[in-house]
């Protein structure tokens, strides 16, 4: 483990930099975002959740495929995909780097998404532990450590020193490049992070939402879910908005879509989301006609779908952006707490 | 095995395809053939597998492919004028340059289950397209299967689709039996008349058969009632679906269905497996 005061994040920052583009949370117009790191950014190491979950720089919100040009009955193809460049993502928190787990179980799985595994294959996932956690975070309920977070490299803040882990090869190598920035941790540092840890882990027991129950959501529960009368309440208040989905780190449903250039015609895929009515609507008709019926499809998708087809791992990792972000309040922990086992939750 | 420029490494990036011919086969259904830029076919498939096409800049969306696989010099897609992408089809003329990726989703069984058994095909409409595919496929390989029964309904006879290939060589095979139907009676029709479900009753087949239905949501419902009824298990007879699709790869989320995603767990259903589906399709 190597250590830096953060004093010096700026150095290890600008160094980075240098040779490759490097987002973190970054507040602009009192929002915070992942942004590419220049020197004069605000930097938000302190805010526990972006705006948006860092997923775009994997799965961005719009992305060319590909382009055609029209010429007569003919049509010749042009392959101009949005070329990814070597990135570093520092400040992920616990539960967004899981996201990317979860993303990697639908586009990494045959036949590949090249666009995401370009991406992927790009990008150094720098975590960064949790040390104030929120009331409305709820990722321990997935088994996520917000006290010990994956990525490429790992990092925690502790008074006034940064610690700096790799956790892959690729982490590894990535840090050998810079590691003259870095002294060693010693002894003492590691007394001092793990005092630190058992701190946060306090806290994280006493958070409203730590005891939050995921029995009763199973395979066999499939079809008592999806009859549950309580579907009708939950969605009533929902707008159909689709914010939930786009601020979701697991969301990644997306659209495919042309338009006219002017030289050609260019196809994008972009993020959509099934809270949408013409998510499912085709030219004789839509499965699923009614704002319960899509309510009800997001949420069996990630707490029953989802985890069916990927050996029980929820789509969900408690980040609680849906928890503070949906207009009318309703949200993932809710309707767990209506449909779980335990209704008085 | 592809030769239509298809970019190897990307499933979402098309090849390229060329109509080369155009048939008319009802006042709202076109039978569309397709081939490679160079000739041919621009992928191998087996029966009831998809294809994504596309013209550029209109739309893009997923067909069953008709033609049987046995057919090696071009495939064909029977295509119903619906929406936005189908408009635009219909009004192509042969030597268009459409975009073509595929095969997605499975395949009816044609090599494991449906093997040595007598076959029983029910079809409503457009459903023929899917189905005409695996019953060419058997009339090719037919010493593979059993007797052949083909139920084919339409609101007209200038809506039934294939007319002249049902009339000119399913008809006169040996082995196999054609019963056509329309809803309501006309001129010069002195064929049945009546609903396919109704007529499939009517029949009264024995059950030592595999059934494979399509059609549209209410025809396949009644007609899976009508098997029941006449003693059919649900695990002899197959179907196969049609929801709205953008990637065909199981990722864009919009076929999903319960656990499975149609356009690579299906299109192709056996009615016990959809059973275990919620009723959202």
């Amino acid at each position: 483990m190597y250590k830096i005061s953060t004093d010096h994040l700026t150095e290890l920052f600008s160094s980075i930099s240098h040779d490759r583009a490097l987002y973190m949370p970054i507040e602009k117009n009192g929002q915070v975002q992942f942004d590419r790191w220049m020197e004069d950014k605000k930097v938000r190491l302190d805010a526990l959740n972006t705006v948006k979950s860092p997923k775009d720089l994997f799965f961005p919100q719009s992305e060319n495929i590909v382009a055609f040009k029209i010429k007569g009955k003919n049509i010749s193809i042009i392959e101009n995909r949005d070329e990814s460049e070597p990135f570093v993502v520092f400040g992920v928190r616990a539960c967004d780097a899981a996201s990317f787990d979860i993303l990697d179980m639908v586009f990494l799985q045959d036949p590949v998404d090249t666009y995401y595994k370009a991406r992927r294959d790009n990008g150094i996932v720098v975590t960064l532990a949790c040390s104030e956690p929120e009331e409305t975070c709820f990722c321990s309920v997935f088994g996520i450590d917000a006290t010990n977070p994956s990525g490429d490299i790992a990092t925690w803040i502790v008074d006034d020193m940064l610690y700096w882990e790799s956790l892959t090869e690729k982490g590894e190598r990535f840090t050998e490049t810079i590691k003259d920035l870095f002294e060693s941790a010693d002894f003492l540092d590691e007394e001092a992070l793990k005092s630190h840890k058992e701190d946060v882990e306090k806290i994280i027991e006493k958070l409203p939402l730590h005891d939050l129950s995921l029995d009763g959501f199973n395979s066999e529960a499939m079809d008592e879910k999806f009859n549950s009368p309580k579907w009708e309440e939950l969605s009533e208040a929902c707008i159909g908005c689709g914010t939930c989905t786009f601020i979701c780190p697991t969301c990644q449903c997306y659209d495919i879509r042309d338009y006219d250039t002017g030289q050609g015609i260019q196809r994008f895929r972009c993020w959509d989301s099934c809270m949408y009515s013409d998510f499912t609507r085709m030219a004789h008709g839509n499965p699923r006609t009614s704002q319960v019926e899509r309510f009800r499809q997001r949420f069996m998708h990630k707490l029953i779908y989802f985890p069916t087809n990927n050996d029980g791992v929820y789509s969900c990792v408690g980040c609680g952006r849906c928890v503070a972000k949906c207009p009318v309040s309703m949200n993932i922990v809710k309707v767990i707490k209506a449909m779980g086992v335990d209704e008085n939750v | 095995m592809c030769n239509c420029n298809h970019s190897a490494d990307e499933a979402l990036i098309p090849g390229l395809g060329v109509v080369t011919d155009i048939r008319v086969d009802t006042p709202d259904v076109k039978t569309f053939r397709v081939n490679a830029l160079d000739g041919g076919v621009c992928f191998e498939h087996m029966p009831g597998q998809c294809a994504m096409l596309s013209i550029p800049g209109i739309g893009e969306a997923m067909f069953s492919i008709t033609s049987s696989p046995t057919n090696t010099k071009y495939m064909e897609f029977s295509i119903k004028k619906c929406g936005c992408l189908t408009e635009w089809l219909h009004q192509i003329e042969v030597g268009q340059q459409i975009t073509i990726r595929g095969p997605y989703g499975n395949a009816f069984p044609v090599d494991t289950e449906f093997k040595g058994k007598d076959l029983l095909f029910i079809a409503g409409g457009i459903g023929l397209a899917p189905l005409r595919s695996v019953i060419n496929y058997v009339r090719h390989n037919r010493e593979d299967y059993g007797h052949v029964d083909i139920v084919y309904g339409s609101r007209s006879k200038d809506d039934l689709v294939a007319y002249d290939e049902i009339i000119d060589e399913w008809c006169n095979e040996d082995d196999v039996d054609v019963y056509l139907t329309i809803d309501r009676e006309e001129e010069g029709w002195d064929g049945h008349v009546g609903f396919v479900p109704d007529y499939v009753k009517e029949l009264k087949f024995d059950t030592n058969k595999t059934a494979i239905v399509c059609g549209p949501p209410i025809m396949i419902k009644f007609t899976l009632a009508g098997l029941e009824e006449l003693g059919f298990d649900k695990t002899q007879v197959y179907t196969t679906m049609e929801l709205k699709m953008k990637c065909g790869i199981g990722k864009c989320g919009r076929c999903n269905i319960g656990s499975k995603y149609v356009c690579k767990d299906g299109p192709v259903f056996r009615c016990d497996e959809l059973d275990e589906l919620p009723d959202e399709y």
